[in-house]
């Protein structure tokens, strides 16, 4: 074959596109395409010619123009709300329109943290190993007024409900339980009722409830309590829902009423149905049941009356006073409030009296009574005190609420007044604003000094000051005083868990406001608390905590390292996970935050620890995906590490991290980059020409990634590194390293297996190995050949492996890499190539188109056109008419392209495979088509004339 | 082929008052034409007087109960003899609500000894081998309002040892001291009861306040007549040692039916009162009576 002649100059000069300028104001890409004339577009943008649209103005159905086309999703919906404002209002008077607005202003915004978050905060933290018991009496506590009917019809059936209560056993009571068996029964409890109240049993749905509410009057297992509180006010909030949903469903006959509805629009079966559950639940006989019966179906009294809810709220406050216990009496209260904030949050008057109430009654607490059952129940003082947390924070988050700043100031000047208020300072400090307390962040640190020792223990009044003092910041001068005072407290805590869990909430305090210094000394104090007895191990969650808190706030990694007790603190983690989840953090943070690369030896010691710790808990064990996130972030620091000019340093420390993370595939991989990037970088800094030093430099570069690339698993990584480092080396003029990179790859090729692993799954490798043939290919263009060896060295070697390999049956691919040949040695054959490196003198100029040369290349080419013809004929014989044409079909565009097809000989084979990949009708005609045109076109330029005598020998047959 | 009869009132409260209309719909579903003999409706008014046998003895008390007293009745022909279509159908009525020659329309009334009742009752007669239908149901009479004014005489009340009656040894009595009062002991029916109590010390812890809500029934009859107290419903009001010095509020709906406006006849009477009870935790009990008077407004 003879490879035609080209002028690549002039070839690109052709192809380039017209420069055509392209009216902005008129396109955009995402603007509806609306095809007004086709021929009058024609000159305006190429592409946009389509021949066939002759029809005027028809709006292309593009999927993007049809979405912004009128409106959106989201304008539909904003129009609907819009439209249903007016229709809601409609049946209102302005007045009341005037009040709707009122009340959505004062409607629980999303600064309220919902009761549903401290749900499983309060379910997790009052827990109880001892003996649990369930006592219900069900049945004969029968409601006397519930049947008001005595027609003898109505009281047969009120006997057989009787019979059937009987059978359910009149009272059942179950000892002996675990606490998970009592959650467990109070599920099957709620299921029943929702059982029962499905099926029409009303009346057995409101025994469930008010038996459930009465097990809240029992103390027993008081560490329980809250929990308990929990579980059975679910139960009651499924009854109040219920209730509701019934009642609102009877009035939604014709249509379904607004949720906004007045007492007008209630019908009186409705109204009546109503009223009923508010008598029935009126004559409970116990205080507890029925207070928290009527409180879940609070909500109900819109039906009846405007001012029910806010009639109702004082006396059910009011009611709770009737509570003798305190525990059960200050739950009672946070359900009233939970309730009252959800139905009507704007009555804040019962909000506060309930609160009043609680202080009113708060001697209670250390009443005999009380003290009698702790001796009872072996509970200690403070355990029992902590035991009011959740619902004294619960009051007083939702009486703090949007709280002018007069009343909570009120607030807490009645608590100072009491004794023993530790409890009560505990939970002002939780729920009031942050900034409130912040405010007065020293006032309060003198209360909490001015508490009883033995109640409510401070190292917890400490924390909630803490938490406050985390969010909100007190006074500029006051900082430092606080956070002595708090600290001279916290230090002498003996508990190393309470110690912990205080000092982690302050920690934050700390490192907003205050430099390394302080932090330090935070930090070893802790240290000092938690290393005697190993008291770090029970305490990794907090101390990660800590850790995190100051990353948080600490993004100098030079002032974080320099904290003499920073590493001494990351050494407390012991625990190899800890240790790695800890070490993650912080290479997550120094990525996230750095922002230039460093090259500060603090820094490096510390991170290079650091990463070590991480790639040193890779073992066997270790998932893909976990190595795979420690490598990114080790990458991460490798990318960020810089010396500079210092080309050599960052070498040495590309040796070092070499050794240090050897496990770590892709962290050496990104190390051989770094070195190849640097030998780049090394031949920009020297514009191009190296001195004797610098070469000596990227030789070594050079060596380095020689030495690395074998110790790689991954064979395609091998293989591209190979490449690149080849590519780099050339153009760094180490034409003997280059040489080695090369021939290394080729050597490596053989050991391809036929299948690798991709994301888990097994597929063919062919398609990658072509991927990489064909560059590798591309870059041999440039290579010059080896002084010792023969012409086409690697060529010829490179062919060889591939014709050696064991493709896979049935495959075609040798043939493609044969095919995908001829273009380069077709290039190798002009006088100047397309392509060369700078100061490396290429093929071109090594033989200077010497016609040996050129005849060497033209039977090589021959060597692979008959292969690639040996085995067009054997897919004859076979099944693979269709592979043989599209065969045929690549290699005649290869000697279209390529080809001399003034030569007979091969104009004639060119002919002959037009033909073979036209026989059996498999080709693609729109592709033979434009084939077709393109010699067409070609051929109008002089020296490609021969081309149209070629054409009148292409025929285009049809399928049929 | 099954037959529904249903009455149904217009008022969804089945609430009516003396000189009113009861007016409903008597509902026939079926899925065939029905053939009946006659459709009737029966308004009635009963009051029903059992002695009780504490006053005259079990025998007497279950023969000789006093005779119902009749306090309205009438009768009306729905329908005809004939047949009534398929699918659904109502048949309108009303009653005039008057009572009998001088006698009044009592409001009704559930009780032991006393009963006070209004009934409707719809019945269809059917021919040989179909069983007559019938449907009752009850609706509420209230008494007109009372003209005059309600006092609502509100009355204190303080309870120590030293004030109770009915004590054995009065020395083994912790000592104690409630006060309270109640906002009216001249009650509207449809308002709660209400009052306030304050435990003011005590040196027994308490276990339980609760308000009884006592029926006194007075049946007269040949004999002389038997006066009985009966509890309604019991209300606690204040569940353990409750704070002292804290005003406890006094709250308890009247029930309905199980209460009326105080009512005095000739052959009967019913009456209305309230019991403190205050239960200590070494259980004894105290109890502080308030006889109310009931009426509607």
């Amino acid at each position: 074959m003879h490879a035609r002649v080209r002028k690549y100059g002039a070839e690109l000069q052709r192809c380039r596109l017209d420069a055509v300028p392209v009216d902005l104001g008129d396109y955009h890409p995402l603007k509806p395409i609306t095809v007004t004339d086709s021929r009058s577009r024609r000159g305006g943008r190429k592409g946009s010619t389509s021949s066939s649209s002759s029809s005027s103005s028809s709006v292309a159905p593009d999927p993007l123009s049809s979405m912004l086309e009128g409106t959106d999703p989201l304008s539909l919906f904003a129009a609907a709300s819009a439209s249903e404002t007016p229709t809601l209002s409609h049946s209102s008077s302005s007045v009341e329109l005037g009040r709707k607005r009122r009340e959505n202003e004062e409607e629980v915004g999303a600064d309220f943290e919902p009761w549903s978050a401290k749900r499983g905060e309060i379910l997790a933290r009052f827990t109880t190993t001892e003996k649990l018991s369930i006592n219900l009496f069900m049945g004969s506590d029968k409601n006397k007024a519930s049947s008001p009917s005595s027609a003898v019809s109505e009281k047969v059936r009120t006997r057989l409900e009787e019979l059937d209560d009987l059978e359910e056993g009149s009272q059942r009571e179950l000892l002996n339980l675990s606490q998970q068996d009592y959650v467990n029964r109070i599920e099957e409890l709620n299921q029943s009722l929702k059982e029962a109240w499905s099926s029409d049993q009303k009346v057995k749905a409101l025994k469930i409830v008010i038996q459930c509410s009465k097990l809240l009057s029992d103390t027993s297992v008081i560490q329980f309590y809250p929990s308990k509180f929990v579980l059975i006010t679910d139960i009651l909030d499924t009854f109040g829902r219920l209730v509701y949903e019934r009642i609102w469903s009877m009035c939604s006959d014709p249509r379904p009423i607004p949720d906004s509805f007045s007492v007008e629009d209630v019908n009186d079966t409705a109204k009546e149905t109503c009223l009923n559950w508010f008598f029935k639940i009126a004559s409970i006989r116990e205080l507890i049941p029925r207070l928290y019966v009527e409180a879940a179906i609070l909500k109900c009294n819109r039906f009846l009356n405007k001012t029910g809810i806010q009639e109702t709220l004082p006396r059910l406050t009011a009611m709770i006073r009737g509570i003798g216990d305190p525990l059960v009496a200050v739950y009672a209260r946070a359900y009233l409030c939970r309730v009252g904030m959800e139905v009507a949050p704007h009555l804040k008057d019962s909000l506060n009296k309930n609160f009043f109430d609680l202080l009113a009654s708060f001697r209670q607490i250390h009443g005999d009574t009380v003290q009698n059952q702790l001796v009872i129940q072996r509970v200690e003082i403070p355990v029992y005190l902590t035991l009011y947390s959740p619902a004294i924070h619960w009051i007083l988050q939702c009486v703090a609420y949007r709280a002018p700043d007069v009343l909570l100031t009120e607030m807490m000047e009645r608590c100072k007044k009491l004794g023993n208020n530790a409890l009560l300072l505990n939970s002002v400090m939780w729920a009031f604003r942050p900034e409130f307390v912040a405010a007065r962040a020293t006032d309060f640190i003198g209360m909490i000094k001015d508490c009883d020792e033995a109640g409510f223990p401070k190292h917890l009044l400490f924390g909630s000051l803490g938490r406050s003092l985390a969010c909100a910041d007190p006074p500029e001068s006051e900082r430092l005083p606080i956070l002595n005072e708090a600290w001279k407290v916290i230090t002498k805590v003996r508990s190393p868990q309470d110690y912990i869990n205080c000092a982690e909430i302050w920690v934050e305090f700390t490192c907003r406001h205050f430099t390394k210094r302080e932090v330090n000394t935070v930090l070893a104090d802790i240290i000092k608390h938690m290393t005697p007895d190993r008291a770090f191990e029970d305490a990794y969650p907090q101390l990660q905590s800590v850790m995190k808190k100051i990353l948080t706030y600490f993004h100098n990694f030079s002032v974080l390292f320099s904290m003499e007790k920073f590493l001494p603190f990351l050494d407390m983690f012991q625990k190899d996970s800890v240790r790695v989840e800890v070490c993650k953090s912080i290479m997550e943070v120094f990525i996230k935050h750095q922002q230039e690369p460093t090259r500060d030896p603090v820094i490096l010691n510390a991170l290079l620890h650091v990463c070590k710790t991480m790639h040193d808990s890779v073992n066997a064990l270790t998932v893909e995906d976990e190595k795979r996130s420690l490598a990114l972030l080790i990458n991460g620091f490798i990318r960020m590490v810089s010396f500079g000019r210092d080309f050599e340093q960052q070498l040495s420390f590309c040796v070092e991290a070499r050794a240090t993370f050897c496990n770590l595939e892709p962290v050496i991989i990104q190390l051989i980059h770094t070195v190849n990037q640097l030998a780049m970088e090394t031949r920009r800094v020297m514009g191009g020409s190296h001195s004797r030093k610098t070469a000596a430099f990227v030789r070594a570069c050079a060596a380095y990634s020689f030495i690395t690339i074998p110790s790689l698993t991954s064979i395609f990584s091998r293989l591209h590194l190979y490449l690149l480092s080849g590519q780099v080396a050339l153009a760094n003029q180490c034409l003997s390293q280059a040489d080695a990179f090369l021939k290394a790859a080729v050597s490596v090729l053989p050991e391809v297996p036929r299948t690798i692993s991709v994301e888990g799954k097994q597929r063919s490798s062919e398609a990658f190995l072509l991927d990489f043939i064909n560059s590798f290919l591309s870059t041999l263009l440039v290579v010059p050949d080896h002084p010792e060896q023969g012409v086409l060295y690697l060529v010829r070697g490179l062919l060889n492996m591939v014709q050696d390999y064991t493709w896979e049956d049935n495959s075609d691919a040798k043939v493609r890499v044969y095919i995908s040949a001829l273009p380069l040695l077709a290039a190798m054959s002009q006088e100047s190539y397309l392509y060369t490196i700078p100061k490396v003198d290429s093929n071109e100029t090594l033989y200077g188109g010497d016609p040996k040369f050129v005849a060497e290349i033209s039977r090589l080419c021959e060597t692979l056109i008959g292969q690639v013809l040996d085995h067009l004929k054997t897919l004859g014989r076979e099944e693979g008419v269709r592979r043989q044409g599209s065969l045929a079909f690549s290699l005649f565009s290869t000697l279209l392209a390529h080809g001399d097809l003034r030569n007979n000989k091969l104009n004639q084979l060119a002919v002959n495979l037009w033909n073979l990949s036209h026989k059996n009708g498999h080709c693609d005609t729109r592709t033979s088509v434009r084939t077709l045109e393109h010699i067409k076109q070609q051929a109008q330029q002089p020296e490609l004339s021969h081309l149209s005598d070629m054409l009148l020998r292409l025929s285009l047959q049809s399928r049929a | 082929m099954s037959v529904a009869l249903d009455l149904r009132l217009k008022r969804a409260n089945k609430v009516y008052h003396e000189g009113e209309v009861l007016a409903g719909v008597v509902v026939i579903t079926s899925k065939e034409a029905v053939q009946h003999q006659g459709i009737s409706l029966t308004m009635e008014g009963l009051v029903n007087l059992q002695l009780s046998s504490k006053s005259v003895g079990v025998f007497e008390a279950f023969y000789n109960s006093v005779k119902p007293i009749q306090l309205i009745s009438s009768n009306i022909e729905v329908a005809k003899p004939g047949k009534v279509p398929g699918g659904k159908t109502e048949i309108p009525f009303e009653f005039p609500l008057q009572a009998k020659g001088n006698k009044m329309l009592y409001e009704t009334y559930h009780g032991v000894f006393v009963n006070i009742q209004y009934t409707l009752r719809c019945d269809m007669r059917r021919p040989l081998l179909a069983k007559d239908l019938s449907k009752t149901c009850e609706f509420m009479l209230h008494c007109q309002p009372q003209k005059s004014k309600v006092q609502p005489t509100p009355v204190d009340f303080t309870i120590t040892p030293e004030t109770l009656q009915n004590v054995k040894e009065r020395t083994s009595l912790p000592k104690f001291v409630i006060r309270g009062h109640l906002d009216a002991t001249n009650c509207v029916i449809t308002q709660p009861l209400t009052g306030e109590l304050v435990v003011e010390s005590s040196e027994v812890a308490i276990k339980s306040i609760e308000l009884q809500l006592v029926r006194v029934e007075t049946c007269g009859c040949a004999e002389g007549y038997a006066r009985d107290a009966t509890e309604i419903q019991n209300i606690q009001i204040a569940e353990g040692d409750v704070c002292h010095g804290l005003p406890i509020p006094i709250y308890m709906v009247f029930p309905r039916l199980f209460t009326c406006p105080t009512l005095e006849t000739t052959n009967f009477k019913v009456e209305f009162e309230v019991n403190v009870v205050i239960v200590l935790h070494d259980d004894h009990l105290i109890t502080e009576n308030f006889p109310l008077k009931l009426c509607r407004v």
